[in-house]
């Protein structure tokens, strides 16, 4: 493992063939906690990515230049937070191809987003004998979301299959769609198996054959692919700051106007009125009138500058980067006995590795491998629906991302060579 | 042996890894007195124990269920351990084992404990406490709802 250490110094990564053992393609010195444990082999970037420096430069720059509350005050500083608060939505929605800033709402990440697609347009719009579409391998946050709001409005509640290889199966997701359909979610990736779904592809097909909105979970998009929502064909798109390498408790919902426009506010409170009279109060434009409360300034400051540095990078190199890595782990890990990796090949997936081992329980491994600095998620990955259709309990995951390297991939196997050891003796 | 694979045998001993392979009592108890189920919703591991007693006395216990080894193994060596105890025995056995997982040195050095003993190493790894503990918190309900 020493010749990791020179792989971190030094050579320029476009000298180095795509496919060759890849470096890391932002170093880990922009990484403050990856920097202060060289160590650390972590993993587990499909959960929350580590931050770059230059988000908690920009944290720690908002609250000691501009901290005031937004919206309100008559005074310079209030007027330097709002300023700071509407050039961060503008800089996000570049990110995510929004021409429309003003149809980008900061929440508090991809659950809540999807909590106010639901709870607004499901809410106003599914009815009694409507469909609710979503697919076996959404996460929680939109798998029980909907289902709930199907229950609540007497909805019926339908989950598109997958193929052998774990990416939805179009020709079930077709069979499911109808004039009753209302709404179809679906992940843009999927964080349990890293599969990449064709969006545009199934934006189509509901539009070929239904009026359902399209709503996609973009928590694993963003992070590890370009995204153009202008292009995607999809109504409206979550996704969770802290995925992105910006803070915890940041993220966005991206709508188109017409909706949001016509849909009812989800919460009410400050900022989100135009005029409180005492029976009656309309509501503020877009994008005030669902950010009811004091906004989460300083986080959507860092979650720009989150944005600004993964642009900076460029988002093609991020999921070719992504790629190499996963390509290089499957072929490592497949050659280890008994490990069975779940999903589809690399150049369908982002930096996701889903494995079982035979014989070997998933929290075994994860604790084997935290032993040696290793950190990977076992569990069910808030896909239990996923699980029982791969008839496992849970399985082990690494995923990769930007400060992810060759040395990374080569750990993870050693430390299961190491566990098939423990367990076979 | 490096560092890192010392370490784990201190969780991972040839006794837990053997009770994980071959587990004892597994299967379900016919005439069994008392029941009840564990799930831990991060891993959906699953636990069932099933007790008989004679009068105040435990005859026989059993368990089914599926998970990583250091549930199996637990649930496996409780089952052993709880067998010819009184009630109020086992009792003090789920509070001592509890102690043991905890860290708690006086219940390390409880030689009343055992083989369960071999479990101590789990004090290190708090994601893993609730491993072991899967199968005693059925035992707890067994003992409170009897
Ligand atoms: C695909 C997917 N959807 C939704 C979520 C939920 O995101 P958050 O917990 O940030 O709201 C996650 C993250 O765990 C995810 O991976």
């Amino acid at each position: 493992m020493s010749s990791s250490a020179s792989l971190h110094s030094g050579a320029t990564p476009a000298l180095i063939a795509p496919l060759a053992a890849p470096l890391p393609l932002a170093p880990r010195d922009a990484f403050p906690l990856l920097a202060a444990d060289p160590a650390l082999r972590y993993l587990d970037s499909a959960a929350t990515a580590q931050k770059p420096r230059a988000v908690l430069d920009a944290l720690r720059h908002y609250y000691e230049t501009a901290n005031a509350n937004p919206h309100r005050g008559a005074y310079r500083l209030s007027v330097a937070a709002t300023d700071a608060y509407h050039d961060a939505r503008a800089r996000v929605a570049r990110f995510v191809g929004l021409r429309d800033a003003d149809c980008l709402l900061f929440v508090r990440g991809t659950t809540e987003a999807m909590n106010l697609v639901a709870g607004s347009w499901g809410q106003a719009h599914v009815g009694p004998g409507d469909e609710v579409v979503v697919t076996r391998m959404d996460h929680h946050a939109t798998f029980v979301t909907w289902q709930q709001l199907a229950h609540a409005r007497g909805a019926a509640f339908r989950i598109a299959e997958l193929t052998p290889d774990g990416r939805v199966d179009l020709d079930h997701l077709a069979s499911l769609l109808g004039p009753r359909t209302k709404v179809v979610a679906f992940p843009h990736v999927s964080n349990a198996l890293g599969t990449v779904n064709p969006v545009r592809e199934i934006a189509a097909l509901v539009r070929e054959r239904s009026d359902a909105i399209v709503v996609v979970d973009g928590a694993q998009g963003v992070p590890h692919l370009p995204v153009e929502f202008d292009r995607l064909g999809a109504d409206f798109y979550a996704f969770s700051g802290h995925k992105v390498g910006g803070p915890m408790g940041s993220g966005a919902l991206l709508g188109r106007r017409a909706l949001l426009e016509a849909m009812p506010p989800w919460q009410f409170g400050g900022d989100m009125i135009a005029f409180v009279g005492d029976e009656v109060t309309t509501w503020n434009a877009l994008p005030h009138k669902f950010e009811a409360g004091t906004p989460n300034v300083g986080d959507a400051v860092g979650l720009a500058a989150a944005c600004d540095f993964l642009a900076g990078l460029g988002m093609d190199a991020v999921i070719a980067h992504e790629r190499a890595l996963v390509a290089a782990a499957m072929e490592r890990l497949g050659a280890i006995e008994g490990v069975r990796v779940h999903g589809p090949a690399a150049d369908q997936r982002s930096g996701v590795v889903s494995f079982s081992m035979a014989d070997v329980h998933p929290h075994d491994l994860a604790t084997i491998l935290d032993e040696r600095g290793v950190c990977i998620r076992a569990g069910h990955h808030c896909a239990q629906p996923l699980m029982r259709s791969l008839g496992v309990p849970a399985t082990a995951r690494a995923s990769f991302w930007v400060y992810s390297d060759a040395a990374d991939v080569e750990a993870l196997a050693e430390g299961l060579e190491s566990a098939r050891r423990l367990f076979a003796a | 042996m490096t560092v890192s694979d010392a370490q784990l045998a201190a969780i991972y001993q040839e006794l837990i890894l053997d009770h994980y392979r071959r587990p004892r009592n597994k299967g379900a108890l016919a005439g069994a007195d008392a029941r009840a189920e564990r799930r831990n919703p991060l891993c959906g591991d699953e636990i069932v124990l099933e007790v008989a007693f004679d009068g105040d006395v435990v005859r026989e216990a059993r368990f089914s269920g599926r998970g990583c080894s250091i549930s199996q193994a637990s649930a496996s060596m409780l089952t052993q351990a709880l067998r010819g105890r009184t009630r109020a025995e086992a009792e003090a056995l789920v509070r001592q084992f509890s102690a043991l997982v905890h860290g708690d040195a006086g219940a390390a050095g409880d030689e009343g404990l055992g083989e369960l003993r071999a479990l101590q190493g789990v004090a290190r790894f708090p994601a893993r406490i609730r491993c072991a503990t899967l199968a005693w918190s059925a035992l707890d309900e067994v003992l409170r709802g009897a």
